[in-house]
């Protein structure tokens, strides 16, 4: 398994690199995806912890994510989230759909 | 006379270069003395730019990209050029959420991104043609948008 995923119980924990733009959003699209079709995921975490850059390219793959997941009622939470991650994330309006945490909160491993 | 400064950037539109694209201007600019938020803002523009050259303007094949970065006084001009298929409608390519490209999971945010984080976005497009995106940006305000938060 890549080092960018981890599954805690029905979570996939997403290390998100510390710059996402197009060059590196097809891994984490394809590398997400083939853990959803293989293991039973219910939530889907993006950890920002090492993330310094994020453009629009990182806006459509969240979007994708959540989609997906939407389809079978699971949830996807970003953490750990900076100041400018949070900006991106607000400009995009993706936060009214998404659950966002400064911090990296303990219950999201298990929601 | 006013204080000016330039350089120009030709590369190949591989995504492998969006990152060279974005650290070259966001060093050209230091000169500039700029905040971090606004070193970030600059980066996510020509970014933003850069992608649109590489997956609308040239359908991921590889051909030419040009960056013209010109500082004058306090204020930073930006170009991203491309030769490629142009946009037959600018107007609504500009729109938030409007993308060509759904299936390559494109959020629709490139052109709202560019106009939140400079202060003047101008696009000149022309199908068969390329597309040339000017952006203006004045560095060294004192507000921050993080501190007001």
């Amino acid at each position: 398994m890549s080092p960018l995923f981890q599954l805690d119980h029905t979570s996939l924990i997403i290390h998100v690199p510390a710059e996402l733009d197009h060059h590196n959003a097809e891994e984490i699209r394809k590398g997400a995806d083939d853990m959803m079709e293989k293991q039973n995921v219910r939530s889907i975490v993006f950890d920002f912890s090492n993330t310094n850059f994020m453009d629009s390219s990182g806006i459509g793959v969240i979007m994708g994510r959540y989609k997906n997941l939407n389809f079978t009622g699971g949830k996807v939470l970003a953490v750990s989230v900076s100041p400018r991650i949070r900006r991106i994330l607000t400009l995009s309006g993706i936060h009214k759909i998404i659950d966002i945490y400064d911090d990296f909160p303990q219950e999201t491993k298990t929601v | 006379m006013k204080e000016s400064n330039e350089m120009k950037l030709e590369f190949d539109s591989r995504s492998s270069n969006e990152g060279f694209a974005r650290v070259a201007v966001a060093s050209f600019l230091t000169q500039l003395n700029p905040t971090l938020e606004e070193v970030a803002d600059v980066k996510t523009a020509v970014s933003e730019a850069v992608t649109n050259a590489i997956i609308h303007g040239y359908g991921n094949e590889v051909h030419k990209i040009t960056i013209n970065c010109r500082t004058c006084e306090d204020e930073l001009y930006l170009e991203v050029i491309d030769q490629g298929r142009g946009i037959p409608d600018v107007e609504k390519a500009m729109e938030p959420l409007f993308t060509t490209a759904p299936e390559q999971e494109r959020s629709g945010m490139g052109f709202s991104f560019m106009e939140a984080f400079m202060d003047e976005l101008k696009v000149e497009s022309e199908v068969g043609k390329g597309t040339k995106v000017s952006m203006k940006k004045k560095i060294g305000r004192k507000d921050s948008e993080y501190e007001e938060e």
